[in-house]
């Protein structure tokens, strides 16, 4: 048994309220297309095996649930369990969804992929699978971000991509996701979009979701079999959300499992230095979906921060606000120097550099742990590792140090 | 009672004439200039007025938008100051106004409200980029439209049958969007506009318009020769940019909508 049957979205990719279809006319066919064949796909055994072939073969799947000692010792509270999607193949969970879409693209014909990236292990994760099934690759990414994010840049590059540098309004996230709708409703016909988060219109937020459950459904087979129990609690960060919904959904129906998402605290919660939707934000419609989203009082979207791209986005997946709701999950954040910190410790401890997005996570396990005892057990998403933010980190962290 | 738009389209079709539709950003490049604007579009000729609420995030326009956009905002344009300008504009025009938008702003005023407050300053419909009528359906907060006429956008990918309901609930006037991509002017028309045209026609209630791409006064005339209704936008609104600050603005305006005018009532 897993958990109770889940039922949402509805057939229009609404949770409760929120979700749903807000895009121009020319998206909707292209859509429901999408949604369709997504349907077909799910019940179709050889499309499963075959996602589940290449999650093994070319992914590295199951990936380990690792029981960090020492960090849990240093800590004095729960047993802390590392879910270790950082040792997927391009080093993030983000693949898992990437490699689905793909299968779904050349199901669907298309011949031309197209993706939005923040912190550029979505883009790197996609561009991985094009090379693989040998389709052309185009990636938008904020000017801001590809500075900030070099490494992934040369990535995608290697990997034969074309990487198109945004340079409009804060040129990060939010507006390389504007720029690739543009793409996408220029070339609908030929051209996938692979969205990377639990974001956007129907049916992304639910087929990424799914995408992402081989992380939780696996985390509940390991944790059974290694404590024979199910943990206390579960941790992961929340930039779309899409780590946090694949770990914890197939949990939901376990009751006992508290939730925590994390989000990205900046610089703390004054206007336009954070991205923590659920302290600052409101309802709205963004991109594609209704959610909760940091808006002025004319709706226009704020300015974000955070000093990990991928969580510097003004909008939450739907889904987490449903769950928000429905007291299910609780959403917390963790500010800049918090998951720095954080970064720090996981790195001198374990031996495990994790991404700064992860970090915001780590964090948070620090401040839970005192609450919690040696009894009790946390899994916490290690979502992806943090080769792509040394430059980043040092900046940070060493020249706080000299200085 | 028959609105302003209704009257305006019934009295071109009696003159067998096409409707000239022009559309500029609120607050491009700041409120007061885009209200003598307008002033020179009504002198120019333009037989509806379609003003775009600015906002921050425009994924569907193309980059000539976009900048218009940011420009007003820069400028400092409120919701409520285009609700004012509309204002303005009643005082001398009886013009038809659509208003021209994404949902959020809309939204984050309060739905009902907005269109309320936007019929009582003298708008006359709305068009709402990322709201398709099905999704407006399934939000309680969403239904009530009460005093503008709700515009809807058919797309060269919205199959036959999605055509026929979207028309057959349509009010105001159909927007057909010419072509596959974000607004922003074109060289060439799409092969095929006249058939999709018609197929449109044949199931809707209101008038055609066809948008998205109409740069020239050529391209004017072919697409008045086939659809009810012609929209120019981003032709406009880069004349706007490349004559912001200029002392004679709606003048340059004037000029420029003139010949596109005339062509669309030349047919």
């Amino acid at each position: 048994m897993e958990t109770k049957p889940d039922t949402l979205p509805d057939a229009h990719g609404h949770f409760g309220t929120y979700g749903g279809m807000f895009v121009p006319e020319t998206l909707m066919a292209a859509l429901t297309e999408l949604a369709d064949e997504y349907g077909r796909a799910k019940k179709d055994d050889r499309f499963q095996s075959e996602l589940e072939g290449l999650l093994r073969e070319y992914c590295g799947r199951p990936t380990p649930l690792y029981f960090a000692e020492r960090w849990t010792e240093k800590l004095a509270g729960p047993k802390i369990y590392l879910k270790r999607e950082d040792l997927l193949h391009t080093g993030a969970h983000k693949i898992n969804n990437a490699l689905g879409q793909i299968l779904l693209a050349k199901r669907l014909g298309k011949s031309r992929i197209i993706a939005e990236t923040g912190a550029g292990q979505h883009g790197v994760a996609t561009a991985t699978v094009a090379a693989r099934f040998g389709m052309e690759c185009v990636i938008y990414m904020g000017a801001v971000d590809m500075e900030r994010q070099h490494l992934n840049v040369v990535r995608m590059q290697l990997l034969g991509a074309d990487v198109r540098a945004v340079t409009a309004g804060q040129a990060t996230l939010k507006e390389a996701v504007n720029e690739a709708m543009r793409d996408w409703v220029t070339n609908v016909r030929n051209t996938h979009y692979i969205l990377g988060s639990a974001l956007g219109s129907h049916p992304y937020p639910m087929m990424v979701r799914d995408f992402h459950r081989v992380i939780g459904r696996e985390a509940r087979a390991q944790i059974l079999e290694r404590e024979e129990r199910l943990p206390d609690a579960l941790v992961a960060c929340v930039g779309g959300g899409s780590n946090a919904i694949g770990l914890f959904h197939p949990f939901l129906g376990d009751e006992g499992v508290r939730m925590i998402g994390v989000e990205a605290g900046g610089h703390g919660i004054k206007e336009g230095e954070h991205a923590a939707r659920f302290q600052g934000g409101k309802l709205g419609v963004l991109q594609g979906t209704k959610t909760y989203l940091l808006a002025d009082e004319d709706g226009q979207i704020q300015l974000t921060h955070s000093v990990s791209a991928g969580l510097d986005y003004a909008a939450v997946g739907p889904e987490h606000a449903w769950l928000r709701d429905q007291g299910r999950v609780e959403y917390t954040y963790a500010t800049d120097d918090e998951a720095l910190a954080a970064f720090k410790e996981l790195c001198e401890v374990e031996g495990i550099i994790p991404a700064l997005e992860t970090a915001h996570g780590l964090a948070h396990m620090r401040k839970l742990a005192p609450e919690m005892g040696a009894d009790q057990i946390v899994i916490v998403n290690l979502s992806g590792r943090g080769d792509k933010d040394v430059e980043q980190a040092a900046k940070y962290l060493l020249g706080e140090e000299e200085a | 009672m028959a609105g302003r738009i209704d009257t305006t389209f019934a009295k071109l079709k009696e003159q067998n004439k096409s409707c000239f539709i022009a559309y500029v950003c609120a607050g491009d490049p700041d409120i007061t200039t885009c209200g003598s604007i307008v002033e020179a579009l009504i002198e120019a000729g333009a037989d509806i007025v379609e003003l775009g609420i600015p906002f921050s995030d425009p994924l569907a326009d193309g980059v000539v938008n976009q900048m218009a956009a940011q420009r007003a905002l820069e400028a400092g344009t409120h919701t409520t100051d285009v609700l004012e300008l509309i204002r303005t504009i009643r005082k001398r025009s009886e013009i038809p106004i659509v208003l021209f938008t994404y949902l959020n702003p809309v939204y984050t005023y309060g739905f009902k409200e907005f269109h309320a407050d936007a019929a009582r300053a003298g708008a006359d419909g709305v068009l709402l980029l990322d709201l398709p009528p099905d999704e407006a359906l399934q939000n309680q907060e969403l239904l009530d439209t009460t005093g503008l006429e709700s515009i809807h956008l058919i797309a060269p990918t919205t199959p036959p049958g999605r055509v026929r309901e979207i028309a057959s609930e349509g009010e105001g006037f159909i927007y057909y969007v010419s072509r596959e991509g974000v607004t922003g002017a074109r060289e060439d028309l799409p092969a095929g506009i006249r058939e999709h045209v018609e197929a449109i026609q044949a199931v809707s209630q209101v008038p055609v318009a066809v948008g998205f791409g109409i740069t020239t006064p050529e391209q004017a005339a072919t697409v008045a020769g086939i659809a009810d209704g012609v929209v120019v936008g981003s032709a406009i609104v880069k004349m706007v940019e490349q004559n912001a600050g200029a002392s004679d603005l709606p003048q340059k305006i004037r000029d420029f909508v003139k010949p596109l005018v005339d062509a669309v009532k030349s047919v």
